[in-house]
């Protein structure tokens, strides 16, 4: 699914390079609401994340002549819109800039054998459209509460799906810390997911 | 490492590992490694497939809180400068 919108973001980019009709409201259809849904989740504020999408994309169509390879356009349109977040960087909104520890996350084991390890049961729930729209939520409510290094990561490689390359590029920071910030968000998010599991089970909620 | 037998050193060890096992950004011989584990240790494959389960929900996270409808004074906006970038390409 990522590799074909991909192809498709690409293809977006070369029809506006060319003038096509229609090319330039598709592209601002598509970028808008990926950009304002990044920046709502960065910025926390849904006045500040539409005026990072409009301000981003008047860079973008600006700058357009900059972009070498329309294979790059969305981690260089992400770059942009990154730099607008940053501008309008409130700090009461975020989450303390904290490093989270891998420890935080281990599962915690029985001193005897490990092999009590305290994990929910995820299988035992069924994976209805009621639940999937809870877990959608949950797992929204615990980006948002990620301190910013993280939340920025799991946006980008597992919501917008760019590889580990292109978030690293659209970040400034390397590919080692792209891979470690992303287990720990995830571990994060996961850790939420498992105690509402946890809590459905033991509520015999379904 | 010795497949079958539980060792919590090492189930660490794989659990740092894991979201570059799930994204295939590992070594063959680190995926092995890991797999040899997992073939013994049931709460680690448990872990995992809790982790591979996240990561598909976040992929359908996607669709979340939308901006309002663009309006005619921003479009324009844009409008202006993708005209001005067309023909800036044309003139070079």
């Amino acid at each position: 699914m990522a590799a074909s919108d991909a192809k498709e973001e690409a293809a977006l980019a070369r029809d506006l390079i060319a003038g096509k009709p229609g090319a330039f409201d598709r592209f601002v259809e598509v970028f808008r609401s990926k950009i304002f849904h990044y920046a709502y989740m960065m910025c926390g504020q849904r006045e500040d994340a539409e005026e990072v999408a409009q301000d981003t994309l008047l860079k973008v169509f600006s700058n357009f002549g900059q972009l070498r390879e329309p294979e790059r356009v969305k981690p260089w349109v992400f770059r942009i819109a990154r730099n607008e977040c940053l501008m309008r960087r409130r700090k009461s909104v975020f989450a303390p800039a904290q490093e989270l520890s891998l420890d935080d996350f281990l599962p915690h084991q029985d001193q005897d054998d490990g092999r009590r390890l305290e994990i929910a049961d995820w299988s035992a729930l069924p994976d209805d459209q009621a639940l999937r729209a809870e877990l959608k939520d949950i797992v929204h409510a615990a980006i948002e509460k990620l301190p910013e290094i993280y939340r920025a990561i799991i946006l980008l490689r597992d919501i917008e799906e760019l590889s580990t390359e292109e978030a690293a590029e659209v970040l400034d920071i390397s590919l080692e810390a792209v891979k470690t910030r992303l287990h720990r968000a995830r571990l994060a998010v996961r850790q939420k997911l498992d105690e509402y599991m946890a809590g459905a089970r033991a509520g015999g909620r379904r | 490492m010795e497949a079958g037998k539980h060792d919590k050193a090492k189930c660490r060890d794989v659990f740092a590992l894991l979201s570059e096992y799930l994204d295939r950004e590992l070594t063959p011989e680190t995926c092995a490694e890991i797999e040899a584990h997992l073939a013994g240790c049931p709460p680690c494959i448990d872990f995992l497939n809790s982790l591979k389960r996240t990561v598909r929900l976040c992929h359908t996270c996607e669709e979340g809180a939308k901006p309002r409808p663009l309006t005619a004074e921003q479009r324009d906006k844009l409008m202006s400068a993708y005209r001005a970038f067309l023909a800036a390409g044309r003139g070079a």
